[in-house]
């Protein structure tokens, strides 16, 4: 093998452009940290188990929306559309009799992909209003389908007759969640493992640049359009995927999937969290759920007044400076953590 | 010969207005061309049809001979045809490794790749390691580009050009904004630009024109006044009138 004799300068460059990007998309602590921590709770508090499913599908569906508003910069206020097509569709199956949870998981995903990639469409022009009232526009309009198809979907009084059955054909989903909450956990950690390939894939990038200056994106050579439509597909299928698991856990579904409020709360989820960095959808999650808790124990009328109070606060501080906060903390609690390139 | 960029009759009306008026160019392969004309004499808007922002209202554009006129801007620049921008346009938040990265990926077909990280592939990174290099910004190419000093920026507009690997390259005021003291290290990077590249150079700055240029189009009001070498064009005295007088 002829290897062609570099200048170190040049051969250093190269190796630390690799080094730099490596670090990009590095596993950090915290992350493998967070993880144990999730499936160690499966073994413990067995009477929260419920609420952590219910956190982790709200994350998933949190972590669909990222995908689309943080990465690629799309605004939508109608993205229940996907995660209530993807609870009818799994719905439908189970009470026609396919309870299997996995493959209703799949057509599920599937369904809801269908429809990203046909309403996608919609979103590739126009400025963010634009955007926001198509979206919005959308999910009014599956909205009221459901509402009016009662014969398929129930209607008002929801789907009835929903038989999960057990997960790989073994583990029965009980009355303390744990099975149901194991399941969520399992099908988010393997959506976050790939995504986070993706965002640090040349794909991901591209979304960021579609995102930050669409003019030069073009000039770079990238088919927005193309970018968009694809993003937009799998922002689909996640949240399709947090809708059928939020029906399968309970089994359940109504039109509540489909409201407005839905689109609006998983929206301020990753508000709370921060977009653009996957992992702020499940801060944002866990964050959003126990504050409702909290909340609603201590003023069961008026807790959405202290969350919109948290809001403005949240806003008004601005998100980066949380974030420097946030560091300062970190670096406070593990002073022995060095930065990856050295520098101080 | 097959030209590398040729025009004919290209026409772009506004209403009423005619921004464009039956603008011939031929540029050969490796031309050093400057396109020169006062403010307002269509100089974006030739541009803007060159890459494919707007329709033109007739004629044609040929790109090595194949008529591009239809095309989308995205299709234009993987058939060679880059640009850069009077105002950067670049990603903010991005490190110069990162945007350069995009194009090279792009253009070499794997943009759409999204179950490997960027920089797994050593050619892609080599060529973004050679493309950074030849404009001297290999010390800051893990800083954001918000954080560059603004000539750095100038040098990245043009380095992502030359990463999607033109045949022609639009300079849009490459030194705009830039102050005295630095323009020569634009200039420099401009004139290093490899020679089987085609290169317009849209430019305010005379000095930089005549040092650069080989050929100059003078535009007045959308249309062609002159076309000619250097010595030609400076020595013009419709030129002077329209141009060099004014300055």
């Amino acid at each position: 093998m002829t290897m062609p004799l570099l200048p170190t300068s040049r051969a250093d460059a190269v190796a630390s452009a690799k080094a730099f990007l490596g670090a990009q998309s590095r596993v950090r602590p915290l992350e493998i940290a967070f993880w144990l921590l999730a499936f160690a709770a499966l073994f413990v508090g067995r009477s929260h188990h419920l609420l952590l499913a219910e956190i982790t599908i709200l994350a998933l569906f949190a972590v669909s929306l990222d995908l689309i508003l943080g990465y690629a910069g799309i605004v939508s206020l109608g993205h229940a559309a996907f995660f209530g097509l993807g609870a009818y569709a799994a719905g439908i199956l189970a009470q026609s009799g396919h309870g299997d949870p996995l493959s209703g998981l799949v057509v599920a995903a599937g369904v809801a992909a269908v429809a990203g990639f046909v309403s996608s469409f919609l979103v590739l022009r126009g400025a963010d209003l634009t955007r926001l009232m198509i979206t919005l526009g959308v999910a009014s309009l599956l909205y009221e389908a459901a509402n009016k198809m009662d014969w398929l979907t129930g209607g008002a009084d929801g789907l009835q007759g929903i038989l999960i059955g057990p997960l790989l054909g073994r583990f029965d989903f009980d009355l303390y969640g744990t099975t149901a909450f194991a399941y969520a956990l399992g099908v988010l950690f393997v959506v976050m493992l790939a995504l986070r390939v993706v965002v640090h894939s040349p794909f991901g990038h591209a979304l960021r640049a579609i995102r930050d200056n669409r003019l030069r994106a073009r000039a770079v050579g990238i088919p927005v359009e193309r970018r968009l439509v694809a993003v937009y597909t799998l922002s689909a299928a996640i949240a399709g995927l947090a809708g059928a698991l939020s029906c399968q856990t309970t089994a359940f579904v109504s039109l509540d999937v489909l409201d407005f409020h839905r689109s609006a709360e998983v929206l301020l989820v990753l508000v709370i969290g921060g977009s653009g960095r996957l992992y702020g959808a499940i801060v944002g999650a866990v964050v959003f759920r126990f504050a409702q808790d909290v909340l609603s124990a201590m003023t069961p009328q008026y807790w959405q007044f202290w969350v919109g109070l948290g809001l403005v606060i949240l806003v008004l501080i601005g998100r980066d400076r949380l974030d420097d906060l946030g560091r300062a903390i970190v670096a406070r609690i593990l002073p022995a953590r060095r930065s990856p390139e050295g520098t101080p | 010969m097959t030209l590398a960029l040729e025009t004919i009759g290209l026409k772009k009306t506004f209403g009423g207005l005619t921004a464009t008026n039956d603008v011939h160019l031929r540029l050969e392969k490796g031309a050093r061309h400057a396109l020169i004309g006062p403010n307002g004499a269509g100089k974006t808007t030739l541009i803007n049809l060159l890459t494919g922002v707007l329709a033109p209202s007739a004629g044609q554009i040929r790109l090595d001979g194949v008529e591009i006129g239809g095309m989308g801007v995205e299709a234009r620049v993987r058939r060679g045809l880059g640009r850069t921008f009077q105002i950067n346009q670049l990603f903010p938040d991005l490190t110069p490794i990162e945007t350069v990265a995009l194009a090279v990926s792009e253009r070499s077909g794997r943009g759409g790749d999204w179950w490997r990280r960027v920089g797994t592939r050593g050619a892609v990174l080599d060529e973004v390691v050679d493309v950074l290099e030849r404009f001297g910004l290999t010390e800051r190419m893990r800083e954001p580009t918000r954080t560059l000093p603004y000539g750095k920026q100038r040098l990245l507009e043009i380095a992502v050009a030359l990463a999607t690997k033109p045949r022609v390259l639009l300079l849009d005021e490459p030194a705009a904004g830039v102050p005295e003291g630095e323009r020569h290290e634009i200039l420099e990077a401009v004139e290093a630009l490899p020679k089987d590249v085609t290169v317009v150079l849209i430019e305010h700055d005379m000095d930089m024109v005549f040092r650069f240029a080989e050929r100059i189009t003078v535009l007045v009001a959308g249309a062609v006044l002159t076309e000619g070498t250097v010595a030609e064009i400076s020595d013009d005295p419709r030129v002077r009138a329209v141009y060099l007088g004014e300055g």
